[in-house]
């Protein structure tokens, strides 16, 4: 590992060489990602092109939809919210050296589970609303716990288990939902109506959850910089034997760092559920686990620079469906760009051609198997 | 798994399958051959990654590779009207994925598990983009029943009754664990996947071993996704492989990277799957339909954990290969 400033570790990054002195070398964590999501539009807008499509309207089409009335700037604001998490929950599990693929998994758990504590109880609103956000965290802190003790414990890679959690998962919330927790005399397969007690208030506009996830995005910003917990987390991702020479219970912190990387997914889950569907059905919250990854690694595992990113996601799956009402692009275009950032921002193509160095220094994140 | 173990769950199992026979032979072979089937792109993938882990390179990209060769295997069958072709072509897209893995695993030299979580949310979007309905297989890939010995009761219908990929998984099996285990590739490729500087001074390009290894791994992958939409299913829908390349990867830690020990294991895999559907259909267990197809994902949960620190990946893997 060549950076020790914990603020400043390229995680899984192209790391510019630091001897290097130029105008580009201040601003090259930004100019990174701008340029990665700028060349992935492009390539997008050949996507478009090909398909008979302006590719300059259906992207006027695509933000103006999302950014220009206040319903859109909702819809983006609520598409955000579970994004920002998610991407929180790859960040910090990415700080201390876990790759956390399961955001999916243990979103879906604890939104399944905000839901029944959301219609299962009946308690003024100031117990209520924090108890059923509390116990969705809980399930998705739960869920990701498996995932952190076996790889703690056992050594088993994180990477497949939180893979096959997220496949359990979605079948036990499709059980959940269509046996036990089911809304009674109905032909769909879906939880009753939350309380209204356990609902989520608007703020104006402004989705309630939507704050909490920003506040919440601070937070890790702060904590993983500033506080000793943080501190650790970030030792024992950079080098796990140095954090055991210096006392750090390795074990200790990869449990914790799956616990909190799930319990931050299960928020996201939770707010879904009580913010913006108001019950659970299994077709709920698809794919946005996979967003997570693309937002941790285009915010370079930063927790602030993940509202941003989250935004950007949020903004383009907001608008997805009017694209294709107005333009019959199929929405799934959105993935073709996401995915095609996160291969610039994270393959070193964008950084040969900024920085003009044939052998950019690799750092590595993930532990691999075991160890 | 220690090997005695694997001997005495082999026996175990074998005997039940025996007295099962005796008992119910037609639900019997009907399970064998589901078993087999299931096994098949489980065999293929594993192969993938054992390829790529002796080596030195994690592929978390299977499924990915596996999802875009089942899209374009499909889609060049339907459109061309002709298996074979479509068969070329999803092989040809898998050694393609391949290479782009080893582009940036190796010679990039990427974190090995972000570049192959990459190939799989790339093929995610491009294979549900570009996916479109309407579109019909010429039919799919024929069973070849091998005469005279698919007369053997219960070993013939099984083994010897199959389509041309099943026969291809067991027979890829067997030719890799010979080159692995009897050839000098097999030396080479062991040896850059547990001492790379020890290979590069004995004269082995490294870089270039691994680049090959894991591009051709990638047809391998390309057959798996094959296999799936012209054998199996003879179709194609959005995230088709189910997470099958990531289970592949499981069945080869529990194959302790050994071609045929990743082929039993793949085989146990499917029959755990084939009984539980099985009873599942028979009411003989009352279990929810969600259970049964959450079995292969909990198993390898719980294999991964019951195996962890009996056996060792290859010294090497996940580590970009520099010269000091």
């Amino acid at each position: 590992m060549t950076t020790t400033d914990p603020t400043r570790t390229d995680l899984g990054f192209t790391d510019p060489d630091p001897r290097r002195t130029g105008p580009l070398d201040r601003i090259p964590g930004l100019l990174l990602p701008i340029v990665s999501v700028l060349l992935a539009f492009a390539i997008g807008g050949i996507l478009i092109w090909l398909q008979g499509v302006n590719p300059f309207y259906a992207y006027w089409v695509l933000f103006s939809n999302a950014l220009g009335s206040s319903e859109g700037l909702v819809r983006v604001m609520e598409k955000s919210t579970p994004l920002i998490l998610t991407g929180l929950a790859v960040t910090v599990g990415l700080r201390a050296g876990l790759f956390n693929i399961g955001a999916q998994g243990q979103l879906l758990v604890a939104a399944v589970g905000a839901a029944w504590a959301g219609y299962a109880f009946t308690v003024p609103a100031i117990i209520h609303l924090p108890m059923a956000i509390a116990f969705g965290m809980l399930c998705g802190a739960a869920w990701a716990s498996i995932a952190g003790v076996l790889r703690a414990y056992r050594s088993v890679s994180e990477v497949i288990t939180t893979i096959m959690l997220n496949s359990i998962a979605i079948a036990l919330v499709d059980y959940l939902a269509s046996r036990p927790l089911r809304e009674p005399d109905q032909p769909l397969s879906r939880t009753p109506p939350i309380a209204e007690t356990a609902a989520l208030p608007q703020f104006g506009v402004i989705p309630s959850g939507f704050i909490l996830a920003i506040l919440v995005a601070l937070f890790f910003g702060w904590f993983l910089v500033r506080t000793t917990s943080g501190f650790r987390f970030n030792t024992v991702g950079l080098n796990p034997n140095a954090a055991r020479y210096a006392g750090i219970s390795v074990r200790g912190t990869i449990v914790l760092a799956m616990f909190v990387s799930g319990a931050l997914a299960g928020m996201g889950g939770a707010i879904e559920t009580l913010g913006v569907t108001g019950r659970f059905e299994p077709a709920f919250n698809a794919g946005l686990g996979f967003d997570g990854i693309t937002i941790a690694l285009l915010a370079r595992a930063n927790p602030i620079a993940a509202i941003p990113a989250a935004l950007l996601v949020g903004t383009l799956r907001a608008g997805a469906a009017t694209l294709q009402f107005e333009t019959g692009i199929e929405p799934e275009v959105v993935d073709v760009i996401l995915a095609i950032t996160l291969l610039l921002v994270a393959a070193p193509i964008v950084a040969r051609l900024l920085f003009r160095k044939r052998n950019i220094k690799q750092t590595k994140v993930t532990s691999g198997w075991g160890s | 798994m220690s090997a005695r173990w694997a001997y005495i769950l082999g026996g175990i199992i074998t005997v039940g399958i025996v007295i099962a026979f005796f008992m119910d032979e037609i639900r019997t072979v009907s399970v064998l051959s589901f078993s087999l089937r299931y096994a098949v792109p489980l065999i293929l993938a594993a192969m993938v990654g054992i390829i790529c882990e002796r080596s030195g390179v994690i592929n978390i990209g299977i499924e990915g590779q596996m999802l875009m060769s089942a899209f374009a295997g499909f889609f060049g069958a339907a459109i061309t009207g002709n298996l074979i072709l479509g068969m070329l072509i999803g092989v040809g897209s898998g050694m393609i994925m391949g290479g782009f893995l080893a582009v940036g695993a190796v010679t990039w030299r990427m974190d090995q598990i972000i570049a192959g979580t990459i190939i799989n949310i790339l093929a995610t979007g491009l294979t549900s983009f570009f996916y479109a309905q309407g579109y019909v297989l010429p039919g799919v890939t024929p069973i070849v029943r091998i005469p005279l010995l698919a007369d053997i009761p219960l070993v013939g219908p099984v083994l010897f009754n199959n389509g041309l990929f099943t026969y291809a998984a067991i027979l890829i099996s067997i030719v890799l664990w010979v080159l692995l285990f009897r050839t000098i590739w097999g030396l080479r490729t062991r040896s850059v996947g547990e001492k790379p500087s020890a290979a590069d001074t004995s004269g082995i390009g490294v870089q270039r071993l691994r680049f090959l290894n894991v591009t051709f791994a990638g047809a391998l992958a390309g057959l798996a996704g094959a296999y799936l939409a012209l054998e199996a299913a003879g179709t194609f829908e959005r995230g088709f492989t189910a997470g099958r390349g990531f289970t592949a990867l499981a069945i080869m830690i529990f194959g302790a990277w050994n071609p045929l020990g990743a082929m039993f294991a793949a085989i146990f895999f499917g029959l755990t799957q084939g009984v539980a559907s099985q009873l599942q259909a028979d009411e003989v267990l009352a279990i929810p339909p969600q259970f049964v197809n959450m079995l292969p994902y909990v198993l390898t949960i719980v294999l991964l954990a019951a195996v962890s620190g009996r056996i060792s990946p290859p010294a090497a893997v996940g580590k970009p290969y520099e010269k000091d």
